[in-house]
């Protein structure tokens, strides 16, 4: 497993607790009226991300599904920009025309933020064939929510992957429930990542809501598909503190199972874990918590000040 | 008794055939199954059995032979005792000499040609570099395609059976050859994941040609060709285009029903962010498909299978394009004009001819070349000069590409206009797989005329 240094663990606990600053404040301005249309929230999940993205190269693609604000956070984009998108303003990631669920940053080798369920995954995988095509040493990382995985397209594209040996890392984010639909009442056979099988496509299952396991199941998992193995599918056993999107009340499910996962809370796993190897002091946490509401608050600002598009945008970018 | 053996139609579209080998001699006996002869298509080779037994007592072509017609005798069987006449004429036209053709074996023949007419437009004859041989349209499609993949290690193509199969209709025949399993990969019946396969491929900076067996099945693939090609640009703020060219036949093939016999040229053309394009001559095929392989959006485009052995004239300059958005006036007119696409622009000419002949009717025909964005300019300007216009299209009427520009004709030419608009187009039914149905649903030359007098007020 890659070697963790000091600053490692303060990048990850930085880049989770920005995640949920984020989010909160997502959520407060879509009640505000801020933020309009959906608007799909990563609480809970943000472990993954930030333990997938310890173990890449700056040159690996990714795509995502629509719940992207966390996954721009942890590359590093800028949250300012992100919010001004989900205020739908000219400064956002796609000058206020995608929304929420449809976010891109080319130079940073992100293809979205899509939409449509299942959809990033073919093309997640095109993006891999590209990659090899060119004879690139890169991987395309490709997010798939469990409610995609009862998607056609996605078995077409774990065959067309396995038939080519593509370099794609699938990583299924099992939240346990696809809108209100959980899981079981929705996958005959619950072990999602045992579905490429059929094509040969090795998988395992690892636990989400712990950083350190994310880690070691995507260096190992990376690697392979980085030496020229072909796909392969690691399920992330995660769980999301919100609704579906923000206007689910979250009804098909209990309180005590939400308490539950937050006993295990991500952040907090890791921040105990800095504090138990004397990383930092409880006092640099705190610094490092005020910093980051601070540079949210900031982002809430900037993005509720940013000028709407301009009209004579409706019509530019339909064509190149 | 004797049988004839004649030459079968292998595939829905086939005309005609070469016999390239032999797998039998005069004095052999045949029996039901055996390989008699290797015939050689516009599509493939095929090995071709016997149905009937007995002696071979005639073989009427040497090996080599090439375009006999469909149907026509090349073997005769039997028993050896008895007198034959050797027949050189094809059982199917004795028959209509002798007036005992049932109709429908008339019309079968009517619609694989197609009322194709390929006599050039007048702007082709002025181009300077018009190549003096003739190639088909399924020649220039492939030619054009292997240019732009010299040029552009970008480009590559992806599609059911285009590689070893060598093209269901033989359009990307000698690809692979030249270009390796790399650039020209044959994929799954898998529409859906490959095409989004090839959308990631695009956004990620290569230019992938699509081949779609036939349009019907990239409805399998809808959800990515529109909300995944043709929106990525515009969601992602200008940063992620999506330089794709899909392609594949479109319409209706010979009697293949329903599900296989659909156009899609209106829905494409629905879609902002796609080019939609249906070329309809060799020549213009080869123009339109270099500037859809060198443009950086996606760009649908419309071929037609029947189309697929039109010979014509071409520009052979590997750097020949045809802009895409630009109509071609095929023949100028005075009386009205006909606004056409893809394959109708064969029936459009030959009903332009006999307007000519029977009604003294001068006629203007636009080959709108380009679906979206459509050359508006061009057809107001020969509506205001004929002040009649018919549109001719074969996909469905309602919501067609001619009621877009019907629409647009009454809005920025009405005081011009001497009559209503007519659009000419299929019935709306899906298509019939009955012969004698399948011409009544697909617009004829006598529809054409219909309309055209319609619209000059002729009874």
């Amino acid at each position: 497993m890659k070697k963790l240094q000091k600053a490692d663990y303060i990048k990850m606990y930085s880049f989770m607790l920005k995640i949920r600053r984020f989010e909160e404040r997502a959520a407060q301005l879509y009640g505000m009226g801020k933020i309009g249309g959906f608007c799909h929230l990563y609480i809970g999940q943000e472990a993954v991300v930030v333990g997938i993205l310890m173990t890449i190269d700056k040159n690996d693609s990714v795509v995502t599904t629509y719940r992207d604000h966390g996954h721009m956070i942890a590359r590093g984009l800028d949250p300012k920009r992100i919010m001004a998108e989900l205020t739908g303003r000219e400064d956002g990631y796609s000058a206020g025309k995608g929304g929420s669920m449809h976010m891109f940053s080319k130079e940073n080798n992100f293809y979205g933020g899509h939409g449509i369920v299942g959809a990033q995954v073919p093309i997640g995988t095109g993006i891999a064939f590209t990659h090899k095509y060119n004879g690139e040493k890169n991987i395309c990382r490709t997010y798939i929510g469990d409610g995609a995985m009862n998607n056609g397209q996605v078995f077409e594209a774990f065959n067309l992957a396995a038939l080519w040996k593509l370099p794609v890392l699938y990583i299924i984010e099992n939240n346990k429930y696809g809108m209100g639909t959980s899981v079981d009442r929705a996958a005959a056979g619950l072990d999602l990542y045992k579905r490429g099988e059929a094509f040969g496509i090795p998988g395992e299952k690892v636990d989400g809501m712990n950083v350190f396991s994310v880690i070691e199941a995507a260096d190992k998992a990376g690697k392979y598909v980085r030496e020229g193995n072909g796909p392969y599918i690691i399920e992330v056993q995660t769980y999301r503190y919100r609704g579906h999107s923000m206007s689910d009340p979250a009804k098909y499910r209990t309180k005590e199972e939400l308490d539950n996962y937050k006993q295990t809370d991500p952040i907090e796993i890791v921040k105990a874990e800095i504090l138990k190897k004397k990383i930092a002091t409880r006092d640099e946490i705190e610094k490092i918590n005020k910093d980051t509401l601070e540079e949210i608050k900031n982002a809430a600002e900037f993005a509720t000040n940013s000028p709407f598009p301009k009209d004579s945008e409706l019509y530019t970018d339909v064509y190149l | 008794m004797s049988t004839e053996i004649l030459m079968p139609a292998l595939s829905p579209t086939m005309t005609e055939g070469n016999l390239s080998k032999w797998l039998i001699k005069k004095g052999d006996t045949v029996k039901a199954g055996d390989l008699i002869a290797e015939i050689e298509t516009d599509k493939a080779t095929m090995e071709v059995e016997a149905v009937d037994e007995g002696i071979v007592l005639d073989l009427l072509f040497e090996e080599g032979e090439a375009n006999i017609p469909v149907n026509k005798a090349i073997a005769i069987i039997g028993d050896p005792n008895e007198k034959v006449e050797a027949k050189k004429e094809a059982p199917i036209e004795k028959l209509i000499k002798e007036n005992k053709i049932e109709k429908n074996i008339e019309t079968k023949i009517e619609n694989k040609k197609a009322d194709i007419i390929d006599t050039p437009s007048p702007k082709i004859e002025e181009d300077r570099n018009l190549s003096s041989e003739e190639i088909t349209m399924r020649q220039a499609l492939r030619d054009t395609m292997a240019e732009e993949m010299r040029k552009d290690n970008k480009v590559f193509i992806l599609g059911e059976e285009v590689a070893e199969y060598q093209g269901a209709y033989k359009v990307t025949q000698g690809l692979l050859q030249e270009f390796g399993k790399e650039r020209v990969l044959d994929t799954p019946i898998s529409e859906h994941g490959f095409t989004g396969l090839a959308v990631g491929a695009a956004f990620k900076g290569l230019r992938p040609i699509l081949e779609f067996m036939t349009f019907n099945f990239s409805m399998q693939a809808i959800d990515q060709i529109i909300n995944s090609a043709a929106k990525t640009l515009y969601m992602s703020g200008g940063q992620i285009n999506c330089p794709i060219v899909f392609r594949g036949p479109n319409g209706a093939a010979a009697q293949v029903a329903a599900q296989h016999s659909q156009d899609f040229s209106s829905w494409y053309s629905q879609v902002p962010g796609l080019k939609v394009i249906a070329p309809s001559t060799p020549y213009n095929a080869k123009g339109l498909l270099r500037s859809a392989i060198s443009d950086p959006n996606p760009v649908i485009f419309l071929e037609n299978e029947i189309l697929y052995g039109l010979k014509g004239p071409v520009n052979n300059d590997i750097n020949f394009s045809i802009p895409i958005g630009k109509a071609n006036i095929e023949k100028e007119g005075k009386d009205l004009t006909i606004v056409t696409y893809s394959i109708m622009l064969q029936k459009s000419k030959e009903a332009a001819l006999r307007l000519k002949e029977e009604y003294n009717l001068d006629t203007e025909i636009i080959d709108l070349q380009t679906l979206r964005p459509l050359d508006t300019e061009t057809i107001l300007n020969s509506v205001k000069k004929t002040n009649r216009l018919i549109t001719v299209e074969e996909s469905w009427p309602f919501g067609s590409v001619g009621s877009e520009i019907s629409n647009i004709v009454q809005r920025d030419a009405f005081d011009y206009l001497d009559s209503p608009v007519i659009k000419v187009n299929s019935a709306d039914v899906p298509m019939p797989y009955a012969l004698s149905l399948e011409k009544l649903y697909l617009p004829q030359v006598d529809d054409i005329i219909n309309a055209a007098k319609k619209v000059s007020y002729i009874k």
